[in-house]
């Protein structure tokens, strides 16, 4: 128990916090904050699996993060009957060849020796390749996006129930962290690390500029929920009832009848939307809790000490007979994927689809800051740095605002200065941020709570 | 004739503006290339410091505007480019003093130090942001254009016009001037080359006399002067926004990694072959083969290989090809 206590200290420190925000601004945004900390502690599992287990550096956590988001899309949406009409022929097409072509590079690196001409035609394999996928596709992709614009436009989903996502955007996000992790492993650290980013902007640039397959930057909005709709729950009796009896003393005070109603009609409005928001709650809890015993099972099983070992000393792991490549390859593909589910978990609780919204300083940086300030190594480090570092996201324009206020409390108003500070509030984030990290780096390198290793 | 059209086409849509991008592209890449031969790290924080001296650049140029001081033709950001220079290196000076110095005394791994530079990078990010706000600016005065596409088809009677803007030819002229003087003080200089030999071998340098303390602050002090002017040439030719700085990091790095990154020669022409290869491939070549094709073989489509959308892409595309197959750069060679 003792050992734990900084650990049970840090987390009750965190739950006071957001309980304060409930208590002095709203529940509605406590719980909201509480949600995005959830997703993010996901989000951090995931790069500190690859960071903290294994030292791999990847900077590409919001390719995969959109891929997530993209399973959300693909799995919850009903199917464009017409789209598929209209193209869907001319895309199968496509895929079809983009496997004819994989199978055959495959079969040319199995069959002939390494040279240059094998190098140049694969080349242009790859070249002619996607020249016939342009050119046999394009008729059905201008089909597709012609189909009611405003609406759909695109080829739609298989219509499943949207959780399915969260399993279907760990695959994805595998995926491509196989293919990723087959050409850039090989790399110097901040070589992948460069790598990982670039190639994360590309998955963006293709999920924003493949109109038929997401909508690209016209957003698919209004995806089906895993939790009942406020609507729906403030017209139900059971739940009116609940609130009746939550609210019982503060209702009874108000003597006229038809006030009273109305004051039950605000408080289930706003119940309706807190309702909600632990429905998610409860669920983000349930995979984060998943994820943290099964991770912390996996980091204290010989899996993990090998892992560790490989981290400390590639070579020494190496000449113990460790694969070290597969091993990286595959500790590459578990992160990703975790990070995948928190995509799809993600799109899940905004119910809506943005590729624009998807930018490094959000989805990469801010994960990455999170790693290092809650303690890279140590799982636990992690998620309560996604809870801090969110939290003070959220929270750091109000607490700068309150700052900027009491230090210029005495100068006045229409002061130019003040005026301008105020305005680029938002901006103090990126300043806390920034400091954070710089901080934790110089005085506190293993981060908040350390990596703490017992053999058993 | 029509072929002359063509060339003019080809001259006005990809040359000149592939020259000018690939100029700009080239300074931030050389500076990237520098700190990594020297300080022996990927700088993360290259795009929000190129936006910090372009800020105190802009700064500068409403000061003077303000005060009614003007270069006629020119633009008047070209004066107030030294005293950005003096702020930006300042300002890098103060991050090394009290970021990166510490872990350069520690001997602190690469990756470490890319960390770090992504501490600056948000802090950075918000100072720009805090002073001068994350919107467009544009601060360009003077002559906007040199040849305008109406005066050249006059002069020419081409089809055709050639627009020439003021930017595109300051962009190049300095961007030469500016290579050229690095490269005589890298190669012909003493400290030049005892930077050359730092890179080399740090511990070999150090046991000839080199003092590292004088390589580091000149490093930043040519790091400085790169930055705010390729910052600033981007933001006349273009327009200011921090975002947009931020994201040139990527394609910089892409240069500066083709180039084989350490190599200032090779971060050089990495920026003209990733701006020339972003424009190549995304161009739509439409009007160019109707000029030179018989009317009978006309193309109904765009003939653009790629949409306009993965300009990006391609660089970055381009930057995996590399790192994949050739890691030390197109242009390997020695560091430095």
């Amino acid at each position: 128990m003792r050992k734990n206590l900084n650990v049970i200290a840090a987390y009750s420190i965190m739950m006071v916090l957001i309980l304060m925000v409930g208590i002095f601004q709203s529940w509605n945004i406590a719980l909201s904050i509480f949600n995005l900390c959830l997703i993010s502690a996901v989000m951090t599992m995931g790069a500190n699996i690859q960071w903290g287990y294994a030292g791999l550096i990847n900077f590409g956590i919001m390719g995969y993060t959109a891929l997530g988001g993209l399973a959300a899309v693909l799995i919850s949406v009903d199917p464009v009957q017409e789209a598929w009409r209209a193209g869907g022929f001319d895309i199968l097409m496509s895929l079809w060849l983009i496997v004819v072509m994989v199978l055959v590079i495959r079969f040319i690196l199995k069959r002939f020796e390494k040279s240059k001409i094998r190098t140049y035609s694969i080349a242009a394999i790859i070249i002619s390749g996607i020249l016939l996928i342009r050119f046999s596709a394009e008729p059905g992709i201008e089909a597709i996006e012609a189909v009611d614009p405003a609406k759909t436009g695109f080829l739609g989903g298989f219509g499943l129930p949207i959780i399915f996502s969260w399993i279907v955007g760990a695959l994805f996000a595998g995926g491509l962290a196989f293919i990723v992790g087959k050409v850039a492993l090989g790399l110097r650290a901040d070589y992948l690390a460069i790598a990982t980013l670039l190639i994360s902007e590309i998955v963006i640039a293709i999920i924003k500029h493949e109109d038929w397959l997401t909508r690209g930057v016209k957003n698919v909005i209004g995806l089906k929920r895993p939790a009942p709709y406020e609507v729906d729950l403030q017209t139900t009796d059971w739940f009116i009832k609940l609130v009746e009896k939550f609210n019982a003393g503060k209702l009874s005070v108000i003597e006229n009848l038809a006030d009273r109603q109305a004051a039950l009609n605000q408080l289930v409005i706003e119940g309706s939307s807190v309702f909600v928001k632990l429905c998610y709650s409860g669920l983000f809890l349930v995979v984060v809790i998943i994820l943290l015993i099964l991770t912390q099972k996996a980091l204290y099983s010989p899996w993990g000490r090998m892992m560790r070992a490989i981290r400390d000393n590639e070579e020494a792991a190496n000449a113990m007979g460790k694969n070290v490549v597969k091993q990286h390859l595959l500790i590459f593909i578990l992160g990703s994927a975790i990070v995948g589910i928190a995509g799809a978990m993600l799109v899940t609780q905004d119910g809506l689809f943005t590729p624009g919204s998807y930018r490094p300083m959000r989805y990469t940086f801010l994960i990455w800051v999170m790693v290092i300030v809650g303690g890279s190594g140590n799982n636990f480090g992690a998620i309560l740095g996604g809870f801090v570092v969110w939290f003070l996201w959220i929270e750091a324009a109000p607490i700068s605002l309150f700052l900027i206020n009491f230090f210029t409390a005495g100068i006045p108003e229409t002061n130019a200065f003040k005026a301008h500070l105020i305005e680029s509030v938002p901006y103090f984030r990126f300043l806390l941020m920034g400091l954070g990290l710089l901080f934790i780096m110089r005085y506190r390198p293993k981060g908040i709570l350390p990596e703490k290793i017992e053999i058993k | 004739m029509d072929f002359v059209n063509a060339i003019i086409l080809l001259l006005n849509y990809i040359f000149i503006p592939a020259l000018t991008y690939g100029s700009q592209l080239a300074l931030g890449a050389i500076f990237v290339t520098l700190i990594y031969g020297i300080l022996r790290f990927a700088n993360f924080a290259t795009g929000d410091m190129m936006s910090f001296g372009t800020m105190a650049t802009i700064l500068f140029t409403w000061y003077f505007q303000s005060l009614g001081v003007s270069l006629g033709v020119l633009p008047t950001a070209l004066l107030a480019i030294p005293f950005g220079i003096i702020f930006m290196i300042l300002y890098m000076l103060l991050i090394d003093k009290f970021v990166f110095k510490y872990y350069r005394h520690q001997k602190s791994p690469p990756v470490q130090f890319a960390m770090v530079s992504i501490g600056v990078m948000f802090v950075t990010q918000a100072v720009v942001r805090i002073i001068i706000g994350p919107g467009d600016r544009r601060f360009f005065d003077g002559e906007k254009f040199i040849i305008k596409a109406r005066q050249f088809k006059e002069m020419t009677g081409l089809n055709e016009g050639l627009a020439l803007k003021s930017t595109q030819v300051i962009t190049i002229f300095v961007t030469i001037v500016l290579v050229s003087l690095l490269f005589w003080f890298l190669n012909r200089t003493k400290t030049g080359k005892s930077m050359k030999a730092y890179s080399d071998n740090e511990d070999l340098a150090l046991l000839s006399g080199i003092d590292p303390k004088k390589i580091v602050l000149v490093t930043w002090v040519i790091a400085g002067i790169l930055a705010t002017i390729g910052g600033a040439l981007y933001g006349l030719d273009k327009s200011f926004k921090p975002f947009t700085y931020f994201n040139n990091m990527l394609p910089i790095f892409a240069a500066a990694i083709v180039g084989g990154i350490g190599n200032p020669f090779g971060a050089f022409l990495g920026g003209y072959v990733i701006a020339f290869s972003e424009i190549l491939l995304t161009y739509a070549y439409k009007k160019f083969f109707m000029y030179i094709l018989p009317e009978s073989m006309e193309p109904n489509s765009l003939v653009q290989l790629l949409s306009t959308d993965y300009k990006f892409a391609v660089s970055f595309s381009i930057l995996v090809i590399v790192l994949i197959y050739r890691p030390s750069g197109i242009f390997k060679g020695k560091v430095l």
